[in-house]
């Protein structure tokens, strides 16, 4: 796409954001515009091209634009600045510092540095003079808030390439040259920290992508016990409002046990991000204790601010995801929601006078959900290092109805489901997953099951089956015991409820604003679910129903208070003893059958 | 404004439709208004020299030789301090027979604050309604609607949250307003001495309906005004969203646009989220806090204008008729405000979450308990008193019409636990309840319950819902 002179057009046509322009040269698919209107410029992309017409969405409001207004093509798609200090920042969809931009309200028109071009950085060179490299190999590194980013080669050449000469060790601000490097031809190309690429483009500079096989500890009980995700995995969290969406993925983005966590808050709450943006420099990561925003990137595109860069978001937030995949670390992508970005392409597909597909999306949603979610994964660099991405998205289903399209597509695409259940949420057993709906296929991947043995334990698989199966026959016998009465049924059915009451509480309900509680270490995963499982292999003897209720609420606040101490701590010993206490004073015979 | 040196004036109409009208015209910007016939329109489509207009009024009596006149400017008001205590219309014109209002010109539906510049919602905002303050605590900054049935009494209790709320200004946004209901705003305003502190903009049933999509952005373009200027604590009180969501659908089903769900224009989650978040709290001084109304067709929420709407404001506040009391209530189910914990507790007396928790938990046990008597089985002496407990919990604390401090709301639950139940069943932390513990000589306390008291203590902290579903 890139040409001599910039193609230049006017403007013919304004429909709400969608924009006609007719074009005087050459101009791409996804190109990016500029729209002079009096003394502002606004950003468009192109979405369709007709002959010498161009339709461009423009990324800003378009009130007050007049036909005959100058457009400027860039000859280039929507790129994002690739270089170190990414870290910590907040930036719009379009990459855009907020922190940057002048004034209490956001100016139409007004475009951010992402970079600070005048921080020096403390360069260390990994590459030597004649290495042969590719795009993507390492050539140097610098410390961003203490983790090692990378300096590559840049992602957009092509073929092998020599290096001819690499900067000594030394503080070095990032458009500086750290590299000269030739291609086959000969040719020389000037290296900086600094190198752009189109956010729809996936980066492939890596060997390969292998299933992923390594869980990835979230701390949340319910996913990582029930239905974990691996490193490199894909996943997505359906539900109402009201559910507790958000509260989950500020959870996850809190305690996994990623390098680095990058945030798209996609068309929500203002506030939300308000909340990250005040809590994360606060907080500390738990598995390094450093602040949590030194790992983080927040791309803040909120619900009132300009639909067509909603779906730039996501992209913008992958593809810096990517980046930093390819210097070997481990990154977790959270967007939330998905189904704000859809909504911004059914809008577009409407104003294009487009055929709907179901509820008015465009025909092609599925498959552009499909592509955005392939793009996460664990892979292994050139170099044989391993990165991945681990992706979950939320999705906003209207009017919790998980039959619509926007969360059928995703269930074709990711691998976990996380199903958010309004019943639950109800009657406050947050995190408020359904237990029974919701999956991970990377339970049935053989390597995910290998690695489960190894880590967690020979039987971890049967135990989380078995789990599964208590909580169901839990819930049917639930319903039996609604409809026959309390003494309309046998003893049994109200132990084979309680224990799977037990497992409810102590296991899958866990108290988010709670220090102890809402991270929860594999390890003390795994002693819990044995605990538990020990509990419910006990033969309990019993005269009337009243008692079962009565016995195992005691066991589950026994439980809860283990789940609030710190793990192994003396008051963690106390109650498991005391917890011991009363199973004894029940105890019929062990161990029993099931 | 620089705008008056643009008029243009034409003469020649191409296509008329039921809503829009076309013309030849050049040097036309989007958005810009136009006075066709005296009638007020905005451009919403552009191709070429065709400019295509919306005359909010509709197009009954339209001319293809129409009078179009083309203002060179987008919607706009004048704000100043003059606004208040003053009734306008959609277009910001004075109904109330007042001169018009002299203020500087700024145009409606103006740009979103950088998210970065916010700041976290902080201060409790006192409605004396316990239902809300209680249950639903309400913060400065705060976007929440009341989800009701057309027949409930949303305007009167919007009202009364209106004039309770110690906020500096009140901007009231009526759209489709009944000339009764703008009546009765009218004088609740006048009699409270209030009127010096309330903007109103207001489109009656009188009025074509797609004008009401103006209102929303002349209240907020005055509660901005009113928050950034001068640094006050605005209210919006914006009625009924519903037909505002109504006016977008009649507009894009006029504009050929393919409807999504429940005939709802596709954008209908960004046009509500435009003005909902407007609702800010400004760094240093000034907030805008909204309060709405979104009436529902017996009662589903899944309906498209209630779901959005749910997505993007911070809870929702419920109205119900409870018939066992005869009253209105803020059901305490399906309400939450998202926001309340960042005030409760801190702002308010230490022991309000816990007895907030508590409170509702045992109205739970009361519903489940009615169920079992509605299916026939027997009833345990639990069940006896936890039905008592609720009549009188709806009665004194979840009606409408109460209104009180929140001292007196936590105190009036101490008090409502200790007539009912054991200090065990209540399972509060021991030192709330060593200390607001009101005794009663017909409390049911059990032996058994010291012992239990302490271990239900820390866990009732931490969840009050054990035993809410079975």
């Amino acid at each position: 796409m890139e040409r001599k002179d910039k193609t230049t057009g006017i403007v013919t046509g304004i429909i709400a954001n969608l924009v006609i322009v007719k074009v005087d040269g050459p101009v791409g698919q996804n190109e990016i515009c500029f729209i002079r209107h009096n003394d502002e410029t606004l950003m468009a992309e192109v979405i369709k091209i007709t002959g010498e017409q161009a339709f461009v969405q423009v990324f800003e409001s378009t009130r007050g634009l007049r036909p005959d207004s100058k457009v400027v093509f860039e000859g280039h798609m929507l790129e994002v600045t690739l270089a170190p200090g990414i870290l910590s920042r907040n930036y719009d969809g379009l990459q855009n510092d907020l922190d940057k931009m002048e004034g209490v309200f956001l100016k139409r028109g007004e475009y951010t540095d992402p970079l600070d071009r005048e921080a020096q950085w403390e360069f260390k060179p990994l590459a030597q003079k004649d290495d042969q490299v590719v795009a993507g190999d390492w050539l140097g590194e610098v410390q961003e808030n203490g983790m090692p980013h990378r300096i590559m080669v840049p992602f957009k050449l092509k073929g092998r390439h020599t290096v001819k000469e690499i900067t000594k060790e030394g503080k070095y601000r990032v458009d500086d040259q750290i590299a000269v490097i030739t291609n086959e031809e000969g040719e020389e190309i000037k290296v900086t920290m600094v190198q752009k690429w189109p956010v729809k483009m996936p980066i492939k500079a890596f060997k390969n992508k292998p299933r992923p096989f390594k869980l990835l500890e979230t701390g949340v009980r319910c996913i990582d016990t029930l239905n974990p995700i691996t490193e490199g995995g894909t996943g997505f969290i359906p539900g109402p409002f009201g559910t507790g969406k958000t509260v989950l993925q500020h959870a996850i983005s809190k305690q996994a046990e990623a390098d680095i966590v990058i945030i798209a808050a996609c068309g929500e709450r203002d506030n939300e991000v308000v909340e990250v943006f005040k809590e994360f420099p606060e907080l500390e990561d738990p598995h390094t204790g450093k602040k949590l925003i030194e790992r983080t990137t927040i791309i803040a595109n909120t619900s009132n601010m300009p639909v067509a860069a909603r779906e730039a978001s996501v992209y913008t937030a992958m593809t810096i995801a990517e980046y930093y995949r390819c210097m070997g670390l481990r990154v977790l992508l959270m967007a939330d929601s998905t189904s704000r970005w859809a909504q911004a392409l059914r809008e577009m597909s409407n104003r294009m006078e487009e055929l709907p597909g179901p509820d008015a999306f465009p025909m092609d949603l599925s498959a552009i959900i499909s592509n955005f979610y392939a793009r996460a994964g664990y892979v292994y660099l050139n170099n044989d290092k391993p990165g991945s991405i681990t992706f979950i998205g939320t999705v906003s289903p209207a009017g919790g109805n998980l039959k619509e399209p926007v969360t059928e597509s995703t269930r074709k695409a990711a691998r976990c489901f996380y199903g958010l259940s309004q019943s639950r949420a109800d009657s406050k057993r947050y995190p408020a997953i359904d237990p029974i709906e919701s999956y991970s296929k990377y339970l049935e991947y053989e390597e995910v099951q290998k690695s489960l043995r190894e880590n967690m334990d020979e039987n971890w698989i049967n135990k989380v089956t078995r789990a599964k199966d208590i909580l169901f026959t839990g819930k049917e016998t639930m319903e039996q015991i609604n409809i026959l009465g309390d003494d309309g049924v046998p003893v049994d059915f109200h132990i084979r409820f309680w224990r799977s009451e037990m497992m409810d509480f102590v296991i899958l309900q866990q108290d988010a604003f709670d220090k102890v509680d809402s991270v929860t270490p594999l390890k003390r995963q795994k002693y819990m679910m044995d605990k538990v499982l020990e509990v419910i292999d006990k033969e309990f003897e019993f005269q009337h129903f009243e008692e079962v209720g009565d016995f195992f609420k005691r066991i589950i606040n026994q439980f809860k208070q283990m789940n609030y101490a710190k793990f192994h701590s003396d008051d963690f010993k106390t109650r498991e003893k005391e917890l011991d206490d009363i199973i004894n004073e029940r105890v019929q015979k062990e161990p029993a059958e099931n | 404004m620089e705008s008056q040196a643009f008029q243009k004036t034409y003469t020649k109409l191409n296509n008329i439709t039921k809503a829009t009208v076309s013309l030849t015209a050049t040097g036309v910007g989007y958005d810009e208004i136009a006075l066709v016939e005296d009638r007020m329109a905005q451009v919403v489509k552009i191709i070429g020299d065709q400019i295509v207009l919306q005359i909010f009024s509709g197009t009954e009596g339209i001319p293809t030789n129409a009078e179009v006149t083309f203002l060179g400017n987008p919607p706009q008001l004048k704000v100043g301090d003059q606004l208040a205590g003053r009734f306008f219309n959609a277009y910001g014109a004075p109904i109330d027979g007042g001169p018009e209002v002299e203020g500087k010109v700024t145009e409606i539906g103006g740009p979103s604050v950088n998210p970065v510049r916010r700041e976290q919602p902080s201060e409790l905002i006192a409605t004396g309604i316990a239902g809300i303050d209680l249950n639903n605590s309400l913060v400065s900054g705060q976007k929440i609607p009341f989800f009701a049935d057309p027949d409930q009494p949303y305007n009167q209790v919007m009202a009364s949250v209106a004039l309770r709320a110690k906020a500096d200004k009140i901007i009231l946004g009526g759209m489709g307003l009944s000339n009764d209901d703008y009546l009765y705003f009218k004088n609740v305003f006048n009699n409270a001495g209030a009127m010096d502190r309330i903007v109103s903009f207001v489109n009656t049933t009188d009025d074509p309906p797609v004008e009401r999509l103006l209102v929303p952005d002349m209240a907020l373009t005055t509660a901005e005004y009113f928050a950034t200027q001068k640094g006050e604590n605005v209210l919006v009180l914006l009625t009924d969203m519903t037909l505002f969501a109504d006016a977008l659908s009649i507009v894009s089903n006029r504009m050929d646009q393919i409807p999504s769900k429940d005939s709802m224009p596709g954008s209908l989650y960004s046009d509500l989220a435009r003005i909902y978040e407007k609702a800010v709290q400004f760094p240093g001084k000034g907030s805008i806090t909204i309060v709405a109304v979104t009436t529902l067709s017996g009662g589903d929420i899944t309906h498209a204008i209630p779901d959005n709407t749910g997505y993007i404001t911070e809870g929702q506040l419920f109205l119900r008729r409870d018939t066992d009391i005869g009253k209105v209530i803020v059901d305490p189910f399906r309400s939450l405000s998202r926001l309340k914990q960042l005030v409760i507790g801190t702002q308010t007396r230490e022991d309000h979450p816990q007895v907030m928790n508590t409170a509702i938990r045992l109205y739970a046990d009361a519903a489940n308990a009615k169920t079992k008597l509605e299916n026939g089985f027997d009833l345990t002496d639990y069940d006896e008193r936890t039905l008592k407990f609720a009549k009188e919990y709806s009665n004194k604390l979840l009606a409408i019409d109460v209104n009180m401090d929140m001292e007196a709301m936590l105190d009036t639950a101490w008090e409502l636990l200790a007539t009912y139940f054991s200090k065990a069943e209540a399972g509060i932390k021991k030192e709330l309840v060593d200390k607001y513990w009101k005794e009663k000589d017909n409390k049911k306390d059990k032996e058994s319950d010291k012992e239990s008291d302490k271990e239900s203590a820390k866990k009732s902290d931490k969840d009050t819902d054990k035993d809410q579903d079975k």
